[in-house]
């Protein structure tokens, strides 16, 4: 249970960090977030099954991908929108969600499909079976983790969009462009996205509905953390994830996604926050 | 026979306009009123719809129920259920931000579908609830007519509350809400509670639209409707229409639909061995047309009047 | 020749006009100042030069060159360095960062400019390493200007550099414009609450009320106008 709650949770951390980043620039809720990520994983999965890629050899095709078609919408859309509320930014992204998930079942059909064939010979450590797969996806989760707080706090760009974070105007007046960190942000925000669509095709099966399915999760993680706060996005991710494993022990399999819910709304209520503290 | 069809088909679509009208209205008193973005409207509209299927239908050993009882008392009940969800929901969330609201409320969606997914006892789970007795079955109306005559004439009635909400001293409290909630938190006002009675009258406007929607249909079941194409199609509408605008919100319902039932032409078109992707293409579009709406009218069709007068 | 020239400008956020008509030339080693009641729109005619409030009418030159409505992010690297009234420092970052992000467009080493900085306030080099937003306000105040320096502007607009200060920093604030001007020949125009102190330093003074120039002229003749000590020096 435990090593499927830091499967989960390291796939949710991904996702919560691009949620969370693209909240701290641009001030609304990425809601076509986790169709980002069923698309990436779809773009993963033309380059296994239709090429031949492993895995692994798709994912780069399946980021750069993503990031151009995330950073085509804002052009299209979202940067028309910036002028008016953030609000409207979210609606519209609702519909982009919608849109997105259309598209992809157009393209790939409704039904199922596996990025990868065959049983795994599963690991047998300290008495628990694990699978490569699962070492595979926490190890990958980490080290995306960790390259990204080496940029953020190591480049003068990672600097230069915590610095929008914090004050889009005192930015530009120092010199920054705002535009190109925003493209910068859904560049990461779309890897992570397109990565932990990979993972999660990995770890379960794809359709359409997967990203979707698993978005209230992210955003979960997103608030638990704290939205706009990297850091936090981690330990939310994980602690949502390993929460909503072990619930299972408790409670039926099927309100999974409850789970994540009501910690999320005990979470609103109780530290808006979140929990590592800190502004609002 | 032609135009026989025709006028069918059409008394079948004003019908379904009408019911997701009602919706629009509920969310145009909670979005375009109060500034409360709910974007978990599927999940009160199943609420309705099982609370009234269940108290509707005959005796049934599938589910909870069935009461027998009157579609009226169904409806009534359907308001009744999805107020007490609202009111539940409002007086967790109701003091968050947007961004926060509008997630929460998505998962209250979801928690709903789960809910009434897995708990056979109560829904007969993914095998659905049927035999909902149709409206004005007793009188010699053409049944189709009769949905459409129950449907309008709901309609008409949470049209001419919500109208007279918006001209009351009530109405001008919310739009101050929405306008700057500090302001009107100083001007001595419960904000607290205006922003709940929103909430829930908006709510349960959704049940009844739900209610209405599993008397039409006669059978409802998880899989029936998908949620979030419900909750999307009627922010298209209210955001089509113009929100704040209670005549923008029906026409808009009323447009979103046509062009919706439109699509199914247009994508009926398509040579054979596209019709499995056509049902996506339709959602395609419509997502694509809210970011035209978004871009290029974000005001709608009807824009917010101003106690009367167009604005500026 | 001026090296700041304001002229007629009108402007402002939206609908209504805050700058009804705002003219000023600084010339280069100036120091200008700029006073005014609350709400004259001091600050909107310097987010104006920052392109952060529309101007339709009227232009902005700076060292001869058209900045009118210039896009924010490049205003900075003509030479032009600005403090803003409020929210003037980055606060999750820390002090260090702060000026790194001051520096943002130099491609050359800067290390020796930080260390001009913290000569200048003592006060950021201990801090170096705190995050900006707990700060006390003058210090955040130091380094918002500290911020400003590190791209070796040739003209600093300062948005009531001494507000919420107490007296003795109030002083120190005024003796280190004064420095910026003199030692490292920097340009000055600033909008001060502290009309006689800053008058008093002032080559050239600047009377805004409601968006237009109400009095111009030098320091001292501004300070022995009797008008200007009626409104803004308390009689
Ligand atoms: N971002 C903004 N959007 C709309 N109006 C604004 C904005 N900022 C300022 N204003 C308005 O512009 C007018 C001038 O404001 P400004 O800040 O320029 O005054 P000021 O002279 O700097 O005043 P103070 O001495 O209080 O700093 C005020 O009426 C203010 O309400
Ligand atoms: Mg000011």
């Amino acid at each position: 249970m435990l090593v499927y709650g830091l499967v989960l949770g390291s796939i949710l951390t991904l996702g919560a960090i691009g949620v969370s980043m693209l909240f701290g620039i641009l001030r609304f809720a990425h809601f076509a977030h986790g169709d980002m990520m069923t698309f990436g994983a779809y773009i993963a999965l033309s380059f296994v099954t239709g090429l031949g890629f492993p895995v692994f050899g798709a994912l780069p095709f399946a980021i750069v991908v993503t990031v151009a078609l995330a950073i085509a919408i804002d052009r299209l859309v979202y940067r028309r929108l910036r002028r008016t509320q953030p609000v409207i930014l979210l609606i519209s992204s609702f519909g982009i969600a919608m849109a997105l998930r259309a598209l992809i079942q157009m393209i790939w059909g409704p039904g199922n499909h596996a990025l990868q064939k065959g049983i795994q010979i599963p690991y047998r450590v300290l008495g628990v079976a694990i699978k490569p797969d699962h070492i595979t996806i926490v190890v990958g989760a980490a080290v995306l983790v960790v390259a990204l707080h080496l940029f953020l706090h190591r480049t003068k760009l990672g600097k230069a969009m915590r610095a929008m974070a914090d004050n889009p105007d005192l930015a530009a007046i120092t010199g920054i462009d705002n535009e190109r960190v925003i493209a910068w942000t859904w560049g990461i925000g779309a890897s992570l996205a397109a990565t932990a669509g990979v993972f999660l095709a990995l770890d379960t099966h794809l359709n359409p509905m997967t990203g979707w399915h698993v978005l209230l999760m992210v955003f979960a993680a997103t608030i638990l953390g704290g939205i706009g706060k990297v850091y936090g996005a981690i330990l939310g991710g994980l602690v949502i994830g390993v929460a909503v494993e072990m619930s299972t022990l408790m409670i039926e399999p099927a309100y999974k996604p409850a789970v994540a819910f009501a910690i999320m709304v005990a979470m609103l209520v109780a530290r808006p926050q979140g929990l590592l503290g800190g502004r609002a | 026979m032609e135009w026989a069809g025709l006028i069918n088909y059409g008394v079948f679509m004003l019908t379904l306009a009408g019911i997701y009208a009602v919706m629009t209205l509920g969310l145009n008193l909670q979005w375009g009123f109060t500034g409360q973005f709910n974007i978990g409207i599927a999940g009160f509209f199943a609420a309705g719809a099982y609370a009234s299927a269940i108290l509707t239908t005959p005796p049934s050993a599938d589910h909870l129920g069935g009461f027998d009882m009157p579609i009226a008392v169904g409806l009534l009940g359907a308001v009744l259920v999805s107020g007490v969800l609202a009111l539940l929901v409002g007086l967790v969330t109701l003091n968050l931000r947007t961004d926060y609201l509008a997630i929460a409320t998505i998962g209250i969606a979801e928690i709903v579908r789960l809910f009434l997914k897995n708990e056979d006892w109560l829904t007969n789970g993914v095998r659905g609830v049927a035999e909902i007795p149709k409206a004005l079955s007793t009188t010699p109306l053409d049944p189709a007519l009769a949905d459409l005559l129950v449907v309008l004439a709901a309609l008409a009635v949470v049209y001419g509350l919500l109208e007279r909400g918006r001209r009351s001293p009530w109405g001008r409290v919310l739009r101050a809400i929405r306008e700057s909630e500090p302001g009107t938190q100083a001007s001595g006002k419960n904000v607290f509670a205006f922003r709940i009675q929103a909430f829930v009258l908006g709510s349960m406007a959704m049940g009844l639209s739900g209610a209405l929607y599993a008397h039409f249909t006669g059978f409802i079941s998880p899989e029936a409707f998908d949620p979030e194409f419900i909750t999307f199609l009627v922010w298209v509408m209210l955001i089509a229409g113009g929100s704040a605008n209670n005549r923008g919100a029906v026409l808009g319902a009323m447009a979103i639909w046509a062009v919706w039932a439109g699509t199914e032409f247009l994508t009926g078109k398509l040579p054979a061995e596209f019709t499995t992707q056509a049902g996506a293409l339709r959602i395609f579009l419509i997502g694509v047309l809210v970011q035209g709406i978004l871009l290029w009218r974000p005001e709608g069709l009807l824009p917010e009047r101003q106690d009367g007068k167009k604005r500026g | 020749m001026s090296l700041l020239k304001i002229e007629e400008v009108r402007g402002g956020y939206g609908k209504a006009d805050i700058l009804n008509g705002c003219s000023l030339e600084v010339a280069h080693g100036e120091i200008a100042v700029i006073i005014g009641p609350n709400g004259a729109g001091k600050s909107t005619l310097m987010k104006a030069v920052f392109g952060l409030a529309h101007i339709h009418k009227g232009g902005i030159f700076f060292n001869g060159e058209d900045i009118t409505n210039l896009a924010t992010q490049k205003v900075v690297a003509h030479g032009l360095a600005y403090v803003p009234q409020e929210n003037n420092v980055f606060p999750t970052m820390t002090v260090e960062e702060n000026l790194e992000m001051g520096a943002f467009l130099r491609d050359d080493d800067f290390r020796e400019q930080m260390e001009r900085v913290f000569e200048l306030f003592p006060r950021l080099k201990e801090r170096r390493a705190q995050p900006a937003g707990t700060m006390s306000g003058g210090e955040r105040q130091m380094l918002a200007m500290g911020r400003a320096m590190m791209m070796e502007p040739r003209m600093l607009l300062l948005d009531e550099p001494t507000a919420g200060l107490s007296p003795k920093y109030i002083d120190q604030t005024f003796e280190l414009v004064k420095t910026v001007n003199d030692l490292l020949g920097v340009t000055i125009l600033m909008v001060e609450q502290n009309a006689r102190q800053a008058l008093e330093i002032a080559d050239k003074g600047h009377v805004l009320v409601m968006g237009r120039n109400r009095h111009d002229g030098t320091g001292r003749e501004l300070l022995d106008d009797p008008d200007v000590a009626r409104m803004f020096l308390g009689g």
